[in-house]
């Protein structure tokens, strides 16, 4: 069953079975990488990506779910050549290490930040759940408080 | 004998001329290699195997190692750079490729035979350093990158390419290179004001002889080394275009999911393929000895088909074990704890108990490869290419040369993807084998991965430990079962009688090298007991310690250090406790301090842990930082939540529900500081995660009163002790 969305800005009609999760269209129909898969079962983050704006969890969610929707992966985050506000803190405050989940983090930060530009410790406490296994939790946690000042600044 | 030296180490090279072969069984040693000249060196800028400058001064350095999140690429690439005076602007790095003539195997040797690291030993003949399993060995892991590669080649190397343009510039200029002062990748003719870049001398000092003995620079001359500098792999960590094993697109490639004997060793029996033959996108069922993969168009269409088989596996005859046989194996083994000198004063003993650990890194095992004819093509993320090159080629029955192995970055390898742990590589090739000459990307689930780990060994020991009127301790011993080797016994303190003793007690599940090896439960256990003999003698836990390390000067300094970052001694609220361990491992001292609180329902809140680090000297200080903050938050993880059971000879936990680890609103906040010493570089990879069980055990003790000797924490009711 053909289902339209776009991604990254890009419109794309994939001839997908409705219950495939969002997570392989991208890797394998769309060649989008750099969302990764870390658990299938919406526990580790990995697979974070915008769903028309929110961060989701695409290795659960399916594709019926996207149908006219619009869909931002890491690939699709920097604008105009121009990284977004969390991959630049990401880069100056170097938090990744092996940086398998460091995709899915940056998406959940910055869909964090979208819906609350200065969170509290508690506010990510709560709204950033990703597992990380190379323990960039506290870098991670300085960067977003790092990116909410910049951002206020500006 | 064998003694390693910087001379004969370059000496070597030279002398050889094409080539420096030693030892048996085609093993190549490797760091004669780096004072070679190509014959077509001239046409390509290249100075030696490791190091590239080319015309438009760009340095290129070849890294005999992968990147798995360490950052050892950037910090050996420092290395050279240091050496070279090259402009870090302008520094690049490439990982080798797998060829003899990159393998690493000298990492062994480095040690000069006095100590090998656990996860090297294997397979290694120390009289000879015949490498006895495998034909390469190219291998990261052990925290060997910087202080092996790095000390003995980087630094060399670098050094040797420097004095060859020099002597390049010396003769262009038509002065004497002493003469001459470099930086920057240009080197300079002061008298005369002439300068020129290492780019323009690339061709001209490509063709000059290789010193045989370089200078180093002294370290008080070091301008790059010991600063922060940002990671080279960092850019692509931040955009998505990082391509881990997982990552690789080759084209035309179809996809495969496998399921396993659930008992490591069970054997398929049987599995009807029809109801996945038929399915949508399948291409193939592949049986294997121990598995059956379904081979389809996407990984969604063959996972899904997988799951409409039923294949029936035995259980290699351990359908009985279970965790608690396991312990109960232990526990007979080990028997009553040692008996203690008849004229201590006070006497005590305890038991210590550590679980099965997984590595369960943030990328599922993945492997994709092709093979045609006499000729294979692996893609994947592995600590040591040429062990995944010669597993290849043995499981396809091909030669090691047929093999070609396209490493590619590690999304965390912990030890999993170490050499022999190469599971995934026979198996990804035997699937690829079976639809050649189609390439085939074998990825495993969270579930597969978890449940076909090489796990961190569990171990049960006894100790005791006895003290004099004065409250010095007189012996401290211990039966353990489990692996252990020197783990097990080395201690830093006085203590007249030392001893640990390993009971044997074989179990079938599969362990392997994770995060620290032996040392992460034994420094548990020796690290908890030195707390409760503190305690027992009535003395301040640090005191204790500091008593004991006269002799000892770094690790006294290193414990010291950790005290003060924590303000040992200074008041804390009711309910909170510091806890103190010092540990060493792969050559380097560690010391934390934990600083915890426990509530009056028995929750736990880490709250800072402080870690004082001796690693001889920092090369990168923000991923030396890293890795010590890296090595505490995944000790932390382990000692407080994740434990892998078995039942029934399969392991229990599936994926991140059951096997459970901390997320960011339990990460405390960490502080390191260095210590530099006149020791000998030491790794950093893992020597941070010994110590933050044990101190954290102690934290808990001070907080609340209840003494935790089993990990996880959570199987430890923490309620307070009146």
């Amino acid at each position: 069953m053909p289902i339209d969305l776009t991604v990254n800005g890009t419109p794309h009609t994939l001839d997908v079975e409705p219950e495939m999760p969002l997570l392989w269209a991208l890797r394998e129909q769309l060649g989008l990488t750099g969302t990764k898969f870390g658990c299938g079962i919406a526990a580790c983050g990995a697979c974070t990506v915008h769903l028309d704006g929110r961060a989701v969890r695409s290795c659960t969610l399916p594709m019926s779910a996207t149908a006219g929707k619009s869909v931002v992966t890491i690939e699709g985050l920097a604008h105009e050549g121009t990284l977004h506000p969390v991959q630049q803190v990401w880069l100056d405050q170097q938090v990744p290490q092996c940086g398998y989940c460091q995709s899915g983090l940056i998406m959940a930060v910055a869909g964090l930040l979208a819906q609350n530009p200065n969170p509290s410790d508690e506010d990510i406490d709560a709204g950033i759940t990703n597992i990380c296994r190379c323990g960039t939790f506290a870098r991670a946690r300085t960067a977003i408080h790092a990116c909410a000042r910049t951002e206020g600044a500006a | 004998m064998n003694k390693w030296t910087r001379r004969t180490f370059i000496g070597a090279g030279t002398v050889a001329g094409g080539g420096f072969l030693l030892g048996v069984a085609g093993f190549t040693f490797a760091p004669a290699r780096h004072a070679l000249v190509p014959g077509d060196a001239p046409a390509h800028g290249q100075l030696t195997t490791w190091i590239t400058v080319s015309p438009d001064n760009i340095v290129t350095i070849l890294i005999p190692h992968c990147e798995m999140g360490q950052g050892t690429p950037t910090a050996l690439a420092m290395m050279a750079a240091e050496e070279m005076e090259a402009d870090w602007a302008h520094v690049r790095v490439q990982e080798a490729p797998a060829l003899d003539e990159y393998a690493n195997g000298y990492v062994i040797r480095a040690f000069g035979g006095s100590y090998v690291p656990a996860v090297l030993a294997r397979g290694v003949d120390y009289g000879s350093y015949k490498i006895a399993e495998w034909f390469g060995f190219q291998v990261t892991g052990g925290s060997t990158a910087v202080r092996s590669t790095g000390e003995f080649g980087m630094r060399v190397a670098g050094a040797a390419a420097k004095e060859m343009l020099f002597a390049a510039a010396a003769k262009q200029f038509g002065v004497d290179a002493a003469s001459l002062t470099a930086k920057d990748s240009r080197i300079t003719h002061a008298a005369s004001g002439r300068s020129v870049s290492f780019g323009e001398l690339a061709s001209a000092a490509a063709a000059l002889p290789v010193p045989t003995s370089p200078r180093l620079k002294s370290p008080d001359t070091f301008t790059l080394r010991r600063t922060a500098r940002q990671r080279l792999d960092m850019p692509s960590k931040v955009n998505g275009s990082a391509v881990y094993g997982m990552d690789v697109v080759v084209p035309g490639m179809l996809y495969a999911a496998i399921e396993m004997a659930p008992v490591q060793g069970g054997k398929l029996v049987s599995v009807d393929p029809a109801p996945a033959a038929s399915m949508p996108g399948v291409t193939k069922v592949v049986t294997l000895e121990s598995a059956v993969a379904v081979v389809a168009d996407s990984f969604w269409h063959a996972r899904r088909a997988l799951a409409a088989l039923k294949p029936q596996f035995d259980d290699a005859g351990h359908g009985d074990v279970s965790t608690a046989s396991i312990f109960d194996a232990f526990d007979k083994a080990v028997g009553a704890a040692p008996a203690m000198p008849s004229n201590a004063a006070k006497t005590i003993t305890a038991e210590y108990r550590a679980p099965f650990l997984a590595h369960a890194g943030m990328e599922p095992i993945a492997c994709t490869a092709r093979v045609d004819g006499t000729s294979c093509d692996v893609w994947a993320g592995v600590q040591d290419p040429l062990n995944a090159r010669s597993t290849a080629a043995k499981a396809l029955g091909l030669d090691a040369t047929q093999v070609h192995v396209h490493n590619q970055m590690l999304g965390g390898g912990f030890g999993r993807r170490l050499p022999f742990n190469f599971d995934y590589v026979d198996l990804g090739v035997r699937i690829a084998k079976a639809v050649s000459p189609v390439p085939v990307k074998m990825i495993w689930t969270r579930e597969n991965d978890m449940q076909h780990d090489y796990y961190r060994t569990a171990g049960l020991s006894r100790h005791a430990g006895a003290l004099d009127a004065t409250g010095t301790p007189l012996a401290v011993e211990s039966f353990y079962a489990g692996d252990g080797d020197d783990e097990a016994t080395g201690m830093p303190y006085a203590i007249a009688r030392l001893k640990a003793t390993a009971k044997k007690a074989s179990h079938p599940i599969r362990t392997g090298a994770w995060r620290s090896v032996n040392s992460s439960q034994h420094g548990f256990f020796k690290e908890s007991f030195i707390d409760e003999l503190a305690h027992a003698a009535g003395k301040d836990p640090f005191e204790f310690r500091r008593g004991l390390l006269t002799a000892n000067p770094r690790f006294k300094a290193v414990l010291e250090k950790a005290a003060e970052l924590a303000s040992w001694g200074t008041p804390l609220p009711a309910g909170e406790g510091r806890g103190i361990a010092l540990t060493e491992c792969f050559g380097s001292i560690v010391a934390e301090v934990v600083h915890a609180r426990v509530s009056d329902e028995g929750r736990l809140k880490v709250l800072n842990v402080y870690a004082a680090v001796d690693c001889g000297d920092v090369v990168n200080l923000d991923t030396a930082t890293a890795q010590v903050e890296g090595g505490i938050i995944f000790a932390l993880s382990a000692a407080l939540l994740s434990e892998i059971t078995v039942a029934q000879g399969h392991i229990v936990e599936r994926n991140f529900r059951d096997y459970q680890m901390i997320h960011i609103n339990d990460a405390p906040k960490v502080t390191t500081a260095f210590l530099r010493s006149d020791g000998m570089l030491g790794g950093l990879g893992e020597p941070a995660v010994p110590p933050l069980a044990p101190a954290l055990a102690n934290a808990i003790y001070a907080a609340c009163g209840v003494r935790v000797r089993e990990l996880p924490i959570r199987k430890t009711p923490l309620t307070r002790k009146a």
